[in-house]
């Protein structure tokens, strides 16, 4: 069964001499947090609001729930909800203004569980130019999912907040997801893409240069898994120890690091030489390459992943 | 309560907290009236005669052309109308509910200056309270659209204050504010016949201040429906959502033909 509530086939967008986006393709499913990971201009904007009807497809299809964002702009509406990366509000504009100007235009009535929800429950009446960085994001994101759109679309959501501000959104987009929404994430933050998406999909120049979920996109690089070990008396350090799959070592602070292509058969041999050795351990500790080392993999090979 | 009447009144509330839009729209206006009514009145006495729809243009001018255009251009560049665009907010809304808040500031202060002007300045209070009204209304819609057209083809701050006061300035210079406009011969009267207030102060004087010729007057005031209608027209086909990524409909220079109705009044009075 085909659960996608975004689809995304061959689109094209072309301005004027150069082709911003070049025929990709990926499909949504329902209640998934789908990430769009890429380095300025490669495309992840003008899909973005290509989707949200505020730019025209040159090329291949566009659904939202079966619809068309480039004709049916009205049933788009109750679609879907859109986090700006700019404020798209006025200066004046008091937070429950804003709540009551864009459920009227929704048709519903203000949501004001929602500005408690996001915190701003004593801000009600503060201008927008008064909030700081995480409390415009805050309503930005209230207002986005007040009218309750199936699809919600974040364009750098977190972008320049603190640690606690980004904690609040990240906890209010599992909410969403688990209450059955849709989010398409566009960020540059590997970390969040990481921890919040079930897939995600690399654009590079134009085109999906790789998707898959965090994991298999990590595992599927060719970056070296680090293996840190801390032993008793230090019996790593004898000249001539190698290991199998490991390609590179170094030591820091107390530390054997390891670089290996293969993380059992390294690990393995580890343990059986530090026994053999009469040494005991003492930690050892394992770092997968993370999604923002296959990330620059990929961007380095300019597409080729 | 509706949408458009909540976007209306959030709109005036901002004419009101916005400072710029509180200076434009109110202390701009009432300072200069309060400045002209005593210095006009020892200058040049017959300045008083016309001291109510005079100012009363002037305010419209103000906030419709000093005040309105960039708070247009300003919301667009900063994503506002992106924002509306994606929450359903028509266009015709954005641009209908400035203008409508415009003529309405401008009335609220015209009303100010036509109940104290007497008393203040001994200026002549309109002898018809409803042409009066009627002519206000007509050339607040006629320079509102304009100001409306303005914001719509600036690209920027700077070009909205330049378009502004290529109108602005004639129109309180040669557009009959300060001194009437028959006294102005030979290419300064065709100017001035280029300008929607020239048409105001001739439709406020025939109109409402019972000084002028009716029939005439009732020809201004068709011609500053005409010229509000095609600008307001003009602007709402040449809307664009954003800068960056334009849907403009036609050319910018087209908003050059809101000037039409004003270029048949030079021809027909002549």
């Amino acid at each position: 069964m085909n659960d996608a509530i975004i689809e995304v086939h061959d689109f094209r967008k072309i301005y004027s001499t150069s082709v911003a986006v070049d025929g990709i393709s990926f499909d949504v499913r329902r209640g998934e947090i789908f990430g769009l990971l890429g380095p300025n201009g490669a495309g992840k904007t003008s899909t973005l609001e290509s989707l949200e009807g505020l730019r025209r497809a040159d090329g291949g299809t566009l659904r939202i729930a079966g619809v068309d964002p480039g004709r049916r702009g009205r049933q788009l509406r109750a679609l879907i909800g859109v986090q700006l990366q700019t404020s798209g509000l006025p200066d004046s504009f008091r937070v429950e203004e804003a709540m009551r100007f864009f459920c009227t235009y929704h048709g519903i009535s203000p949501r004001d569980d929602l500005i408690e929800r996001v915190g701003l429950g004593e801000k009600r009446r503060a201008q927008y130019h008064e909030l700081s960085g995480g409390q415009q994001r805050r309503l930005g994101l209230a207002l986005a999912v007040a009218h309750n759109p199936p699809v919600v679309f974040l364009d750098e959501p977190t972008s320049g907040l603190d640690v606690a501000s980004r904690a609040m959104l990240h906890d209010l987009m599992r909410e969403l997801q688990a209450g059955g929404t849709t989010i398409l994430l566009a960020t540059h933050d590997m970390a969040e893409a990481s921890e919040m998406a079930n897939r995600v999909a690399i654009l590079l120049r134009g085109r999906i240069a790789a998707m898959g979920t965090p994991m298999e996109l990590t595992a599927t690089g060719a970056g070296l898994t680090k293996v840190s070990v801390r032993t008793d008396t230090g019996c790593l350090g004898q000249p001539g120890t190698t290991f199998p799959a490991v390609q590179q070592a170094q030591t820091r602070d107390d530390y054997y690091i390891y670089f290996s292509t293969d993380i059992g058969p390294t690990v393995a041999a580890l343990i059986t030489y530090i026994t053999a050795q009469n040494d005991s351990l003492v930690d050892l500790r394992v770092e997968r390459p993370t999604l923002e080392d296959r990330f620059l993999e990929i961007t380095a090979k300019g597409g080729a992943g | 309560m509706n949408a458009f009447a909540y976007h209306f009144g959030f709109e005036f509330r901002v004419g009101i907290r916005n400072k710029a839009l509180m200076l434009m729209n109110y202390l701009f206006p009432l300072g200069c009236y309060l400045m002209f009514g005593a210095l006009m009145g020892s200058i040049n006495p017959g300045f008083l005669q016309t001291i109510v729809p005079a100012m009363s243009v002037f305010a419209v001018l103000s906030g419709a052309l000093l005040g309105m255009p960039d708070t247009l251009v300003n919301a667009r560049e900063a994503g506002i109308f992106r924002s509306y665009k994606i929450n359903g907010v028509p266009a015709l809304n954005i641009l209908v509910v400035p203008v409508l808040t415009s003529m309405l500031h401008a009335l609220l202060v015209t009303a100010i200056i036509a109940l104290t002007a007497p008393a203040l300045f001994d200026g002549v209070a309109p002898a018809n309270w409803a042409g009066f009204l009627l002519v206000f209304l007509v050339t607040a819609f006629a320079l509102a659209g304009l100001g409306a057209l303005i914001g719509v083809v600036s690209t920027s701050s700077r070009m909205t204050v330049l378009l502004s006061q290529l109108v602005f300035l004639p129109s309180m210079i040669l557009g009959g504010l300060m001194l009437p406009s028959s006294l102005l011969t030979g290419a300064l009267g065709k100017v001035a016949l280029l300008l929607p207030t020239t048409y105001a102060m001739d439709a406020f004087a025939g109109l409402a201040m019972g000084q002028g010729t009716g029939s005439h007057a009732w020809q201004s005031v068709g011609i500053l429906l005409a010229g509000g209608l095609m600008a307001f027209g003009l602007a709402l086909f040449l809307f664009s959502w954003d800068s960056k990524n334009s849907t403009r409909r036609g050319h910018p220079a087209l908003a050059l033909l809101a000037w039409l109705p004003y270029v048949i009044g030079l021809l027909l009075a002549h």
